[in-house]
């Protein structure tokens, strides 16, 4: 199973972008994540799906998710996201990219 | 013949714009990872734009991204951004036909089987990129237009960069030249003031008139100015339909010669009005071949 390193971030709380941070979790931890959103009564589901579907195609385990979502598009979660899990040091899958 | 009056850059690190390139109507949208993005975020602007190709719609425009110098970040660049199918790589400061030689390698390893060819459009901002610009338009047929950017040019020659523009006269004309002489386009330096209109407006009619055809733009509200001046005005379409009528008149009577208002249409001048008549076909100004 792929793993992260260290504390990584990625993005901007500017309007339709989202800042997410990625720390390494316990071993067996899981995935956990936490969103903010200024949708997040429409879209937080979305944006957790989007966010454990992004890390479980890499095969990352355990590791603590954090969204400050500002109306970002899924593709530019996704994209934030392999962004923050390669600044943690993930060796990402290349088709995924 | 690709349509290229307007290439609109975009900053490559920037979600809100890359989403909504597409709304602008320019010809081609550049997703900027070079200038637009700090050194610290090439990175996650790769991610961005390699998402946003593949899911974004840019509608009719040309999905081109400029990539950073090969000295830099451009092998990472390609390798990220190629397989997610542009339809062109921007390349900045090429001043060889090696250097177009050395991307083409690149994107050739990375492209995927059955993939459209991406083409390259070749940005020559040095003094060495004006003077090899024939050798660089030649280099390989994935090279579909030549660019010039004047602000790192002038710098290049140690000139002041002014709003006439004199110094930027002989690489505009060393340019066109080349590209004309390899059969691709040529497209002129952005018009760095968004603010000043009737500077744009002039710069794009010098453009125009040397033979540029097309411009770099650095702001959406710069494009329909620069599509104003590139498509061809009505007294245009006129006269290229006349041409056209008199040498086909002059055919059917059995002549190679034909004449209108007393000029004598020949090659060039029936070749002028069918690029005329082929773009206005393009932009819809005219429904089909008179």
């Amino acid at each position: 199973m792929a793993s992260i390193s260290k504390t990584a971030q990625a993005g901007t709380l500017e309007s339709s972008d989202v800042m997410i941070t990625v720390t390494p979790g316990a071993k067996d931890s899981g995935i956990v994540i936490e969103v903010e959103s200024i949708v997040l009564a429409q879209y937080g589901e979305d944006i957790k799906a989007i966010l454990l579907s992004t890390v479980q195609k890499q095969g990352i385990i355990d590791v603590y998710i954090k969204a400050v979502d500002r109306g970002a598009l899924d593709c530019t979660i996704s994209a934030r996201l392999l962004a923050a899990l390669s600044r943690a040091g993930a060796v990402l899958k290349e088709e995924m990219l | 013949m690709d349509l290229r009056r307007s290439m609109l850059f975009i900053p490559g690190n920037n979600p809100g714009m890359l989403q909504n390139g597409g709304v602008f109507g320019a010809d081609s949208v550049i997703l900027d990872l070079e200038d637009a993005v700090a050194p610290m975020e090439k990175d996650a602007a790769r991610f961005l734009i390699a998402h946003a190709l593949q899911t974004v719609d840019y509608g009719t425009s040309e999905k081109v991204v400029r990539i950073n110098p090969l000295d830099t970040f451009a092998a990472d660049d390609i390798k990220a951004i190629v397989p997610c199918c542009p339809d062109a790589i921007l390349v900045p400061k090429v001043e060889s036909a090696a250097d177009i030689h050395q991307v083409v390698s690149m994107i050739a390893a990375v492209e995927k089987p059955g993939q459209t060819p991406v083409k390259i459009i070749a940005l020559l901002e040095t003094p060495c990129g004006i003077a090899e610009a024939y050798s660089i338009a030649k280099a390989d047929k994935r090279v579909v237009a030549l660019s010039l950017g004047a602000e790192d040019y002038t710098a290049g020659l140690g000139a002041m960069r002014t709003r006439e523009g004199n110094e930027i006269f002989t690489a505009r004309t060393l340019v066109i030249n080349a590209a004309a002489a390899a059969g691709i386009q040529s497209i002129d330096t952005p018009y760095t003031d968004a603010n000043d209109e009737e500077g744009l407006l002039a710069d794009t009619k010098l453009a125009k008139s040397l033979g540029f055809k097309g411009k770099l733009s650095i702001n959406p509200r710069q494009i329909d100015t620069i599509h104003n001046v590139f498509n061809p005005s009505m007294s245009d379409i006129d006269w290229a339909e006349q041409v056209i009528h008199a040498i086909r008149k002059a055919e059917a009577e059995g002549s190679g010669v034909a004449s209108l208002n007393g000029k004598m249409v020949d090659l060039p001048i029936v070749n002028r009005a069918e690029r005329i008549l082929h773009l206005a076909r393009l932009l819809g100004l005219i429904e089909e071949v008179k």
